[in-house]
């Protein structure tokens, strides 16, 4: 029988102006089990504390019941003083007075009951509850980093910078992401590549950095701490470490043809390429879709142009197993393509571009030489039209749009109407839009700074239609303020498309057991307090991938993601939380139902060896949980038909004690 | 009306008024605070927006601007510094000297008053009729 201490706070008036807290610990008092039985102003505070810990000793308590606020609150409080007398933090438990009871109901008598009520259910719960021990498991000191944008370089300098080490996996042949194909960047119109490159540099020389391009996560497995990932080194067909850049591949390569990705697909590359002058790392890469060596077997003038010898048509790809403490998703997203409306015309006119490809048709380093000259022509536009909201904003069931606002087109439709009338006065340039958005650190004054002093025409209402005439393109549009239609004969039509998380988030997301929302953006463990965690533990997220934003709200992002890796990797242990679920393996059947609905995948199946009659041995398939995943959700309890799965510290046994106690009136 | 001349008129009425269109944003306090609204073909943020678009024959040829009670709560109450109530000044006056005469001498209107009329209204006359 357990020797059980009851503690009923008053919580100044909080508690005992709605609860007779008198009469709670008399009633209690005469349970069965109950030694001592009192109530106090402050159960919380430091002299409550020493009445309960004073009980403790002078009663020789085996178990104590607080009937205070929210176990949320000051559960860790009491357990933590009942600790310091020797009593396992376990065996307290709490009622929950406050919040169930005093501030729902008004009547006294009422009140009292319930109170004496989830008393006794709290009571009834200690006498089952047995001591339980926080398990502790090692943490690797390395944290991998999926995705080299912005957000992944920023998560990893921050972390490096810290003194740990770091990994960059990026599928493409260099770092830089989206940032790299930008042109200028909004509020400050200061050059993105003369911001981000200098960055990548950084990564490229930092010692703690190591960077995977070209290379994609094949598997994860493990748990917080402890992740052992398969890592794919595609074939580039260059070997990294001779390859000195220099370039001269891409530039004698015969197969020409190939579409320059970097750039829209609106110049051509070589079959042999690296993707711009600032790649980290500058390595050349073979695609071997073009390759006319690798096609047909005749060809192999980089092979003999190579001074380095770096070329290997030979290579295959690689797998690279390492191990990591944490796991930061940075996988970022990509413009989507507006092929599905008829009505704008960029599937069937050269001249209607996305807001990326206008940012390579005005990059110094674009296919125009940072010239703005239209696709179809290579003429220079003299009317522009943007719209806005393409593929955003529509209704959840709209097959063809995004249910949600993407965030940063409002901003950068302002800085390309801007800059083009900054460049070229002569250009009439109008902007259809439903709202502008402009939340930000002076970012509306930039909007207004198109409208007012730029001469930007703003014009609320929408595109409903673009045809090509002539090599005019004509556009019909609402006025909704005016209440007419417009008919504009425009050289140029851009496109502000939706974003998207990038194809490969999903199947990432999987390997990681992090969850997703319905549009595949990661979601975070609280949408205000833990923004760029994952519910799973020792996942973390940076960049879009977790929902639209723009660089600086992405950089801020970026590193509170690393703080959060910094405070993982900084633990030589990690404590474990010991209320996880346990399985009997003399009744687990090995059906994989538990297995099936975790949600962090902390249950394995062993075929494990048993003991049968007459000396047999039995091999016998039956499942086990990983502690230190396990959350202690209770869903495998739930869903084991044999019962052998229970819950340490909510088992069965206790929860139907608690109803007992609550229905036994 | 061609674009030169078009444009002559609307570049009249942005000097008269001294009002930069361009800031106005659109919220549409003017028109709702106006007192005068009923009374009025456009509205105090279509003026805005009509100059801007550099419609100013359109504007001129309303009655609208003789609705206008010349109270300035637009000017007061807009959020940008527009001053809607300057462009209607601004086009009134350039109907009228467009006519070439005034409609009301200060002498004439005394003996015009009503008791019940408000004062905004006189004053109103005295901007409309005695430049």
């Amino acid at each position: 029988m357990q020797r059980i201490g009851v503690f009923i706070c008053h919580c100044g008036t909080n508690i005992a102006a709605t609860v007779d807290v008198k009469a709670v610990a008399e009633a209690l008092g005469r349970e069965p089990g109950v030694v001592f039985s009192t109530d106090y102003q402050y159960m919380c505070s430091e002299s409550g504390q020493t009445l309960m810990r004073d009980a403790i000793r002078e009663h020789k308590l085996t178990g104590v019941v607080v009937c205070s606020c929210s176990p949320r609150m000051h559960e860790t409080t009491f357990r933590k003083a009942a600790e310091k007398e020797g009593l396992n933090p376990y065996m307290v438990e709490i009622a929950n007075i406050r919040e169930q009871v005093s501030w729902i109901h008004k009547d006294v008598a009422e009140a009292t009951e319930k109170a004496i009520i989830l008393g006794r259910a709290a009571i009834a719960k200690v006498h089952l509850n047995k001591p339980l021990k926080a398990g502790e498991s090692p943490v690797t000191k390395r944290a991998l980093v999926i995705g080299g944008g912005i957000a992944g370089i920023q998560t990893a300098l921050d972390i490096a910078e810290a003194g740990f080490e770091v990994d960059i996996v990026e599928k493409e042949p260099t770092i830089g992401g989206k940032m790299a194909q930008i042109d200028k960047t909004f509020p400050t119109l200061d050059c993105a590549a003369c911001i981000l490159t200098p960055k990548m540099v950084d990564v490229a020389q930092n010692e703690k950095i190591k960077i995977f391009s070209y290379s994609e996560v094949e598997s994860v497995k493990g748990f917080v701490g402890n992740f052992k990932v398969a890592i794919r080194k595609k074939a580039r067909y260059v070997d990294e470490e001779k390859c000195t850049g220099c370039g001269i591949c891409t530039e004698k390569c015969p197969q020409k043809k190939v579409p320059n990705e970097f750039n829209m697909g609106l110049d051509t590359r070589r079959a042999i390429y690296i993707p711009f002058a600032q790649a980290v790392p500058k390595v050349a890469t073979i695609d071997a879709n073009y390759c006319t060596m690798m096609k047909t077997g005749k060809c192999g003038v980089c092979q003999k142009l190579c001074g380095a010898g770096a070329i290997d048509y030979k290579q295959q790809d690689t797998i690279v197993e390492r191990e990591y403490g944490a796991i930061v998703a940075a996988t970022g997203f990509n413009p989507m393509k507006p092929t599905q409306y008829n009505e704008l015309g960029y599937a069937t006119c050269e001249d209607v571009v996305t807001s990326l490809e206008l940012e390579r048709l005005m990059n110094a380093a674009g296919p125009t030489a940072g010239t703005l000259l239209r696709p179809s022509d290579k003429k220079h536009p003299h009317t522009i039209v943007f719209v806005q909201c393409v593929g955003s904003r529509c209704d959840a069931e709209n097959e063809k749009g995004k249910p949600y606002c993407s965030k940063i087109c409002c901003m950068y439709t302002a800085k390309h109407a801007m800059l083009i009338r900054e460049k070229y006065p002569d250009t009439e340039v109008y902007v259809f839009y439903i709202d502008v958005r402009t939340p930000g650190k002076n970012f509306d004054e930039f909007y207004r700074r198109a409208v007012e002093q730029y001469g930007v025409h703003y014009v609320k209402g929408q595109v409903g239609k673009v045809v090509e005439e002539n090599g005019v393109l004509k556009v019909q549009a609402s006025d909704l303020l005016s209440g007419e239609q417009l008919h504009i004969d425009a050289d140029l039509v851009v496109l502000a498309t939706a974003v998207e998380p990038d194809k490969s988030a999903r199947s990432i997301a999987t390997m990681l057991t992090a969850s997703m929302d319905t549009n595949d953006f990661f979601t975070e463990a609280h949408a205000k307090l833990r923004p760029v965690e994952s519910p799973t533990a020792g996942i973390f997220l940076s960049g879009v991938c977790q929902g639209p934003k723009d660089i600086p709200e992405t950089v801020s992002q970026a590193s509170a993601a690393a703080a959060k890796v910094i405070g993982l990797l900084a633990k030589d242990k990690l404590t474990c939380n010991p209320c996880v679920a346990e399985s009997d393996e003399m009744l687990c059947n090995g059906c994989s139902s538990c297995e099936k609905v975790c949600p962090y995948g902390a249950i394995t199946y062993t075929d494990k060896e048993f003991r049968g009659p007459n000396r047999t041995t039995l091999i016998r398939r039956v499942a086990s949980v990983n502690p230190a995943v396990c959350q202690g959700c209770g869903a495998c309890t739930v869903a084991c038909p044999s019962g052998a799965m229970d819950l340490k510290g909510f088992s069965n046994r206790q929860i139907m004690a608690e109803v007992d106690a609550i229905c036994k009136m | 009306m061609s674009h030169d001349k078009k444009q002559a008129a609307l570049d009249e009425i942005l000097r008269s008024s001294g009002v930069d269109v361009r800031k106005c944003m659109r919220c549409g306090k003017c028109t709702a605070t106006c007192p005068a609204f009923d009374e009025m073909e456009y509205h105090p943020h279509q003026f805005v927006y009509m100059v801007e678009k550099g419609e100013i024959e359109k504007l001129a040829a309303s009655p609208s601007i003789f609705k206008c009670l010349s109270c300035f709560a637009c000017m007061e109450r807009c959020p940008r510094q527009v001053e809607p109530a300057k462009l209607i000044e601004a086009v009134r006056l350039s109907v009228i000297r467009e006519k070439g005469a005034n409609h009301l001498k200060p002498e004439q209107v005394p003996a015009l008053l009503d008791e019940d009329l408000p004062q905004q209204a006189i004053t109103s006359a005295f901007r409309k009729y005695s430049k």
